[in-house]
């Protein structure tokens, strides 16, 4: 196994994200707090409260959610794509290590830049608002899977974008719209029933769904299934991503 | 002594389905400077890519060091260094750490001792907090070279190494070539400048359109460029040579009114004025003497134009 390869890859994306920490913790922290003071104090003051807790510490898991998904897109879709548009990626390519290797350098930092930021939103919100977690591991674990399986889902769009467009997509086209519909902000029961057999569809809804769980035991579908959708989708990126190292695809010609 | 990469029937062709190799057939002896010359389009890069790991092969065989570049790519990939024609680096990075990351990403411990060395030989110590897109093109150029040295490879491509290079870089560069052969390692280059391949070449191989037309020697090949042809226009045309003359190995040309006469410029004499005691004795009349030597570029030329 070439460790000093990941290493190399993986403290090379740490520096790239630090040159950037201002602009990827600020702007979060600054959106989140927003949040907070629009639903939480102005609106959520004259919620009522939802399944026995205060609107405000109910919405705080979707933002953190929110929050991981753009952050671990953004920095996986990123990192590789950089190299694939500069012309760097050559010596990724040229280099004795495996896809494996690669991956776990690049998605690893990825993940590891989304778990730091994800962190720094989960005590912005504590400032807002009071937050229990009930069962402080399964929340560790959603978090570090969700970052995980994010930061993979965002280096095969780095690897599928062939320009910038592309490359905003997600984060910008379709993450949002997946978190606000998937119960970030309200529990699906509030929906007509049609909407919300719509929202069963939803993959973002049994992440945040699974998450608040872990914060409040209250959930809108079973935890045990939330977790085994993000573990399927974790699976099922792996096998994407192993197949486009196998056949080089967009990555070599 | 086995060959350290060897190529066989290589072909590629490409998503766009132009075929860029035609299968090519290659070895490159442990130790040697082989300089590729070709036009561009050749298929230079895409045979060097090919090896190192970047473009896919579309059939046929490499091998290096007895491993082949598929199956054992860890093996060939830490044997290989690769200073790639395009100046891909990254803009944010310094010299220092771009350095570092490539000797990382090679499977190599850390040696600023080492890093050092290299970059005070290719005089970019003074720029090694500089950021790379604050670099001219030639230190570009020697980022790339030092990336490439700081995971001491056995084998180093370098495509088109002093293109874009001044006078004095690329003595520089040569001299850089002959103390990495001293060291003992394997050097393919591609130029697209003869007196370069004649300067620092063992071998010296010429491709175009997807194909190896010639790999040779370079001693060999500068012996037939030492060689030269004497071409003597007679007043009455010959039917055939007099025995007389058959010493000189002449050649009847045209319709008999030329005589060709080969000699060595590198030989002690060039028999040239005994050739034409000769043919007065032989009463043949002169009526004109010419002579002509074909240059490596003459050779080149010729390979590559009757290719087309
Ligand atoms: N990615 C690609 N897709 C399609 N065709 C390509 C690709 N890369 C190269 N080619 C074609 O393959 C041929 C060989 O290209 P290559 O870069 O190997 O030439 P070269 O000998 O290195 O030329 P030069 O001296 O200009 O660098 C060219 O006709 C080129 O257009
Ligand atoms: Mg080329």
């Amino acid at each position: 196994m070439n460790i000093e390869g990941v290493r190399a890859i993986y403290l090379f994306e740490m520096a790239r994200m630090r040159r950037t920490l201002l602009q990827s913790v600020v702007s979060p922290v600054i959106t989140t707090s927003l949040y907070f003071i629009v639903f939480g104090a102005a609106i959520g003051s004259r919620m009522q409260e939802v399944d026995g807790i205060s609107y405000g510490a109910f919405i705080a898991p979707g933002l953190i959610m929110l929050t991981l998904l753009n952050q671990c897109i953004g920095n996986g879709s990123f990192g590789i794509y950089f190299p694939k548009f500069t012309g760097t990626i050559y010596e990724i390519l040229s280099s004795p290590i495996s896809t494996a290797e690669i991956l776990i350098g690049y998605v690893g930092a990825a993940a590891t830049k989304g778990l730091i930021v994800g962190t720094i939103i989960l005590l912005t919100a504590s400032a807002f608002v009071d937050i229990s977690i009930a069962h402080p591991f399964l929340m560790a674990l959603f978090f570090v899977l969700t970052a995980v399986t994010f930061s993979l889902f965002g280096f095969m769009i780095g690897i599928w974008a062939k320009d910038f467009e592309q490359l905003n997509i997600f984060p910008m086209l379709v993450i949002p719209p997946l978190v606000f519909l998937g119960g970030s902000f309200y529990s699906i029961n509030m929906l007509p029933p049609f909407w919300q057999t719509v929202s069963h569809f939803n993959p973002v809804l049994y992440l945040v769904s699974g998450f608040r769980w872990s914060f409040y035991e209250i959930a809108d579908v079973n935890p045990a299934v939330s977790l085994a959708i993000v573990v399927g989708f974790l699976v099922a990126c792996l096998s994407v991503t192993a197949w486009i190292f196998k056949t080089g695809y967009k990555l070599k010609s | 002594m086995a060959p350290i990469v060897s190529i066989r029937n290589l072909t590629k062709r490409y998503a766009t389905g132009f075929t860029a190799l035609k299968g090519v057939d290659l070895d490159i002896e442990e130790g040697e400077i082989l300089a590729l010359l070709g036009p561009n389009g050749a298929g230079k890069t895409t045979m060097i890519s090919i090896i190192c790991g970047i473009v896919t092969p579309s059939g046929g065989t490499v091998t290096v060091a007895g491993h082949d570049i598929l199956a054992d790519y860890r093996k060939t990939r830490s044997i290989i260094g690769l200073v790639p024609q395009e100046l891909t680096l990254d803009s944010f990075e310094t010299v220092w750490s771009t350095v570092s990351f490539s000797r990382g990403l090679h499977g190599r411990k850390p040696d600023p001792a080492l890093i050092e060395r290299i970059l005070k030989d290719l005089s970019l110590y003074d720029k090694k907090d500089t950021m790379l897109r604050h670099l001219s093109g030639g230190m570009r150029r020697r980022v790339l070279i030092a990336k490439a040295l700081s995971y001491e490879p056995k084998v180093l491509f370098l495509d088109e190494p002093t293109a874009g290079v001044d006078v004095s870089l690329r003595k520089d560069m040569w001299q850089l070539v002959e103390r990495l052969r001293a060291a003992g390692v394997t050097i393919i280059l591609t130029t697209h400048y003869i007196e370069e391949a004649e300067e620092i070449a063992d071998r010296i191989g010429v491709i175009n359109g997807g194909r190896i037309l010639l790999v040779e020697d370079k001693k060999a090949l500068m012996t037939k460029l030492g060689r030269k042809q004497l071409t003597v226009e007679l007043a009455e045309p010959l039917a055939a040579i007099p025995p007389s003359l058959a010493p000189f190995g002449l050649a009847l040309a045209g319709t008999g009114e030329r005589l060709v006469y080969e000699f060595s410029t590198t030989g002690e004499r060039t028999g040239i004025s005994s050739l034409l005691s000769a043919l007065s004795q032989a009463g043949l009349r002169v009526r004109d003497v010419s002579t002509e030597q074909s240059s490596l570029e003459d050779i080149f030329v010729e390979l590559v134009g009757e290719d087309r």
